[in-house]
């Protein structure tokens, strides 16, 4: 069976390519820590040595829309095409073309359903800036094929967390029931507090840093139970108007498993957003 | 209340190079033909099987034409959609974070809970 090599969630900061390409008079400040934290971060995903990445992400109104909205999607294809113009346009993300695992997906779309969760496919998925930028950060040469399942974090009526949350542990279990001798890397990117498009946009820090503290703990020691508990699709609303990706971040607690400490935290508070970034290795740290 | 069509006119004007530059340019123009002509189609189906019932409100236009973000907000427009739209229109006339801030700034007296945004 396979392995899940390393859980790994993170913040998808579209700027961050850009800052840390960018030289002389164009180079932010603070570019130089950020490029140290993502360069320590990257190490724990090299170590896990991946054959296979399931890349949870959110579509940003690109392809999906308002006509067809899924809640849950895997894509299954063998390429998927990414980034689209306004996404160059805004933050100078490069097009991409990644390889997918076709098999994976259709372990996961058929023992999904199986389990319940009503998964919808997509056999030509272009995919967006939350999944690019794990890749850009993490695995910058693109090498491995991927698995890309979308969460609706964006459009209401959302699923509710548990939701998130039982889904990152089905994606768990099947990614070890999958018949391979492939080493899976399962990672997704969502958002600690985020406004975009409201009073509280573009900050000094995130909009709600105490709303931050608690996610990056609940995250780092695994408390599941603890984050269900004060998290609710109403409360998301509170801590800013683009919370609601925090959702993606407890579908990854999902995969990680309760009470699992992280083996690797770290976090960058920038102006706008804090950044967050957890690494956990469930069958040990790698040597 | 037509939410959803004030968010199909934000996503099909945003993603497309010349629609963003002629909705800057003649905004009441783009408006206009907007409703006329592609407020009905479906995206994923053929011209010929267009929707039938689709149409702003007047205040809806008048927002739209006005690119007035702050009552687009108030009307429940999607907030992503519009914020990426309106960087893409009026970014290039400022500094740095410039606009993304004035943006933010002219909301400033809007507090919770915001506008639902369900479609």
């Amino acid at each position: 069976m396979a392995e899940v090599a390393a859980v790994i969630a993170s913040t998808h900061h579209p700027f961050y390519y850009r800052a840390s390409t960018a030289t002389g008079a164009d180079r932010p400040p603070f570019a130089d820590e950020w490029v140290a934290k993502i360069e320590r971060f990257r190490e724990t995903l090299t170590r896990a040595e991946p054959d296979v990445l399931v890349m949870v992400g959110s579509d940003h109104f690109h392809q999906l829309w308002l006509d067809n909205m899924p809640q849950f999607l895997v894509g299954k294809a063998p390429f998927f095409d990414a980034n689209f113009y306004n996404e160059e346009r805004e933050f100078g993300l490069p097009r991409m073309t990644l390889r997918g695992e076709e098999d994976l997906a259709a372990h996961l779309l058929r023992d999904g359903l199986d389990r319940d969760f009503d998964l919808a496919f997509s056999n030509e998925l272009r995919i967006d800036h939350s999944i690019t930028c794990p890749i850009i950060t993490l695995r910058p040469q693109a090498d491995l094929p991927i698995v890309p399942v979308y969460t609706n974090i964006f459009a209401p009526p959302l699923p509710q967390p548990r939701r998130f949350v039982a889904l990152g542990r089905a994606i768990r279990e099947m990614v070890e029931s999958w018949e391979s001798d492939k080493r899976v890397a399962v990672i997704g990117t969502g958002h600690l507090s985020l406004e975009l498009g409201g009073p509280r946009q573009f900050g000094e820090h995130g909009p709600d840093p105490e709303f931050d503290r608690r996610a990056v703990e609940w995250i780092a020691s695994g408390d599941v139970e603890g984050c269900l508990a004060e998290v609710s699709l109403e409360s998301l609303h509170a801590p800013g108007n683009a919370t609601h990706g925090f959702m993606d971040f407890m579908l990854m607690m999902g995969v990680a498993g309760a009470g699992q400490k992280a083996d690797h935290v770290d976090t960058l508070d920038l102006f706008h957003t804090m950044e967050a970034y957890f690494t956990w290795y469930p069958n040990g740290a790698p040597a | 209340m037509s939410r959803y069509l004030l968010d199909k006119f934000l996503y099909t004007v945003d993603r497309d190079p010349e629609l963003v530059e002629r909705y800057r340019e003649d905004p009441a123009g783009t408006v206009e033909w907007w409703e006329a002509e592609m407020a009905d189609r479906i995206l994923n189906c053929t011209d010929d099987e267009r929707s039938t019932w689709l149409e702003f409100t007047e205040d809806e236009r008048r927002a739209l034409r006005e690119h007035d973000h702050v009552t687009l907000f108030q009307m429940g427009a999607h907030p992503f959609l519009t914020l990426t739209l309106f960087i893409a229109l009026f970014e290039r006339d400022h500094g740095p974070l410039e606009y993304q801030k004035a943006y933010g700034a002219a909301m400033a007296h809007i507090s919770l809970p915001y506008p639902d945004i369900a479609t």
